[in-house]
């Protein structure tokens, strides 16, 4: 589905990854999920662990091949059942990514919305030349992706792993702008809708018990 | 007709309430689990199957009966609770605000339902691009924990229940209950074979089911209100409440929790402020998410939104995800997304799937130039008839309805579309032989 492992190797791979506290602390949680002799079923969050170490410790989140081999060793596989895994899977970056992931869900429902404006605003604002491209000074990678399950907030761009809502083109443009200023707007509808409620406020749920 | 507010489950769909376990209970949630557990598996079923409750992830099928199918002594196994909220069908975006704002409607009902199948461990498959709503679902867990309500005699009702949350990485077909089981023991999300169904040998071997966010999420509701209340909104073998997720080309799209068997028209209108432009300026309605084939205005009219009548009209409940189009539409350019949608998501295990995703795709990307011969239609219809049913898994089946329900119904729109691009280029050339395609 994604690309081929062996393109990694023209990628700069680092010599070698060794989990740190944060990401040991974090793989004793994981592992604990499964039953004994199960740990295989830890490989998608054990590299998403490698992932966001690699985010903490280069600034840019992607899973290197020495970082496959140490998901491989901690969980009694064979190396190339982690490849498999790695590659097979869209969410996981097999080569560096910019500081920050811009992700244009441009399947139909936000294409009715407007995602094209959305990813013209991505690359006018971030100066991106395309999808699967990385800004010239190293600060925004732009990628499509499929459906985000967001549907009613159409259209969507994923920023890491926050989901701005409602977007146009002049809202994209803002969001990128206040990013690159070092902000993060909070995630959610970009016009101040109540989640999914339509805009200007709920018509139901107006009568429930509780607070 | 409508729901009234009182009979609506998910009470804090929008998130206007707190999601915490203090709020949920003063919404009614975990009121007397204790007492539900306690009138035994048996009871729970048959509730379940009364209350008429068919799954709400797209296929449809009777929850009650799924559960039966389980076996009813261990053989030394254990028995799984997998719960589906891989939620990617495009058009979906209902299980996400269960999961982040009532999520312990779910984390009851696991509980519920793993009584009701004799597990006493549960997994919540997540898509991995709902990082934050996982992290609320995993907090809901975590408090349920320290309130007694999972782990060692759940509820204090004698049942033993763990419940995990594993995420996903963005993959389409793990939406399918056996590749959703592959990937949750760590492997390429890849469909099996089906017999053996997952009751007799799912997840690590053993007996698992596998249920939508929203099928368990009810759960708890109906038991506390009764099979007869829930059975009492829709038609007959389409009963109940349903979240709907109403988007594209209407004023106010929504999600909103409504009886099933409302009148499509009623549900825009009502809810999403009606169709950009007046229902007039309505063209199309993809009824159920992205697999169920579209209805053209005049069906839209007056069909109403359940199982059987959307099947009437040879399409789909699905995932009630509304996906409306207006006038304004190029609808060969929208179908011809979602063929590149599933030729992005096939996972290449079967060859009619694989080769034909793609093979459609390319076919569809011509359609919307036009850059085809009219007869290449009727190529691409019999295409997908040859890969319709010769799948292990459905995705292929989802990704050629949208084109047999745009060749249905819009067919003379793609000949204009043909016989504009020839008038366009004077005299055409032929197009490419269709085998290098």
């Amino acid at each position: 589905m994604t690309e081929d492992v062996s393109t990694s190797n023209e990628i700069p791979q680092p010599e070698s990854f060794a989990f740190d506290a944060e990401s040991e602390a974090a793989i004793g949680t994981i592992v604990a999920r499964y039953p004994a002799g199960k740990q295989a079923s830890a490989v998608i969050p054990l590299l998403y662990v490698v992932q966001r170490q690699m985010k903490r410790q280069t600034g840019s989140a992607w899973v290197p091949l020495k970082g496959m081999d140490a998901v491989a060793e901690r969980l009694g596989m064979p190396p190339i059942r982690v490849y498999e895994v790695a590659t097979f899977y869209f969410m996981f970056n097999t080569k560096p990514i910019g500081r920050f992931h811009l992700q244009v869900c441009g399947t139909t429902p936000c294409w009715l919305r407007g995602s094209d404006d959305v990813a013209r605003a991505c690359r006018d604002a971030a100066h991106v030349a395309g999808y699967g491209q990385t800004s010239a000074d190293g600060m925004f990678t732009l990628s499509e992706v499929e459906c985000l399950g967001g549907c009613v907030n159409a259209p969507i761009l994923q920023v890491d792993d926050d989901y701005y809502e409602d977007l146009d083109y002049e809202g994209t443009v803002r969001l990128i702008e206040a990013l690159r200023r070092g902000e993060r707007p909070k995630p959610g509808s970009m016009i101040g809708r109540q989640t999914s409620a339509p805009a200007g406020g709920p018509l139901t749920l107006l009568d429930v018990p509780g607070e | 007709m409508a729901l009234s507010d009182k009979d609506r489950i998910f009470t804090n769909l929008y998130g206007q309430q707190d999601w915490r376990l203090d709020a949920a209970r003063r919404r009614g949630q975990w009121d007397d689990t204790k007492g539900l557990i306690g009138k035994g598996r048996d009871w729970i079923i048959e509730e379940v199957k009364n209350s008429g409750l068919r799954g709400r992830g797209g296929a449809g099928f009777p929850t009650g009966l799924k559960w039966s199918f389980m076996p009813k002594q261990s053989d030394g196994r254990p028995h799984y609770l997998v719960v589906n909220s891989d939620e990617s069908e495009p058009g979906t975006c209902k299980d996400r605000d269960i999961l982040r704002h009532d999520p312990h409607t779910l984390v009851e009902g696991c509980l519920i339902a793993g009584v009701a199948m004799g597990a006493h461990a549960g997994y919540i498959y997540v898509r991995g691009e709902y990082y934050n709503e996982h992290l609320v679902l995993q907090a809901a867990i975590d408090e349920a924990y320290k309130a007694g309500l999972l782990g060692k005699d759940a509820c204090g009702a004698g049942w033993d229940f763990d419940l995990y949350v594993h995420r996903g990485a963005g993959a389409y077909i793990c939406g399918e209950e056996t590749a959703l089981i592959e990937s949750l023991e760590g492997k390429k999300g890849m469909p099996r074979l089906k017999p053996p169904f997952p009751a007799a040998v799912g997840l690590y071997g053993c007996p698992t089911t596998v249920n939508n966010v929203e099928t368990i999420a009810v759960v708890p509701t109906i038991l506390r209100r009764g099979a007869a209340w829930f059975a009492g909104f829709g038609r007959p073998k389409n009963s109940g409440t349903k979240i709907f997720c109403i988007q594209g080309h209407v004023n106010k799209p929504c999600n909103v929790e409504e009886e099933m068997s409302i009148p499509l028209r009623e549900l825009i209108e009502k809810h999403a402020g009606g169709v950009r432009g007046g229902w007039d300026n309505l063209l199309a309605v993809i009824p159920g998410g992205s697999s169920t084939p579209m209805l053209p205005k005049h069906i839209c009219d007056d069909v109403l939104m359940d199982f059987d009548a959307l099947r009437e009209h040879r399409s789909g409940l699905g995932t009630a995800g509304v996906i409306v189009m207006d006038k304004s539409t190029d609808l060969i350019k929208a179908i011809a997304r979602l063929s590149a949608f599933y030729k992005h998501e096939s996972c290449g295990q079967c060859t009619p799937c694989r080769e034909g995703m793609g093979w459609v795709k390319r076919m569809m990307d011509r359609m919307v130039e036009g850059r085809a011969e009219t007869a290449e239609i009727d190529v691409l219809e019999q295409v997908t008839r040859q890969i319709e049913g010769h799948t292990i898994c459905a995705l292929a089946d989802g990704g050629v309805w949208p084109v047999q329900g745009l060749i249905r119904h819009f067919r003379p729109m793609m000949e204009e579309r043909i016989a504009a691009y020839k008038a366009r280029k004077g005299s055409p050339q032929p197009t490419l032989p269709m085998a290098a395609e």
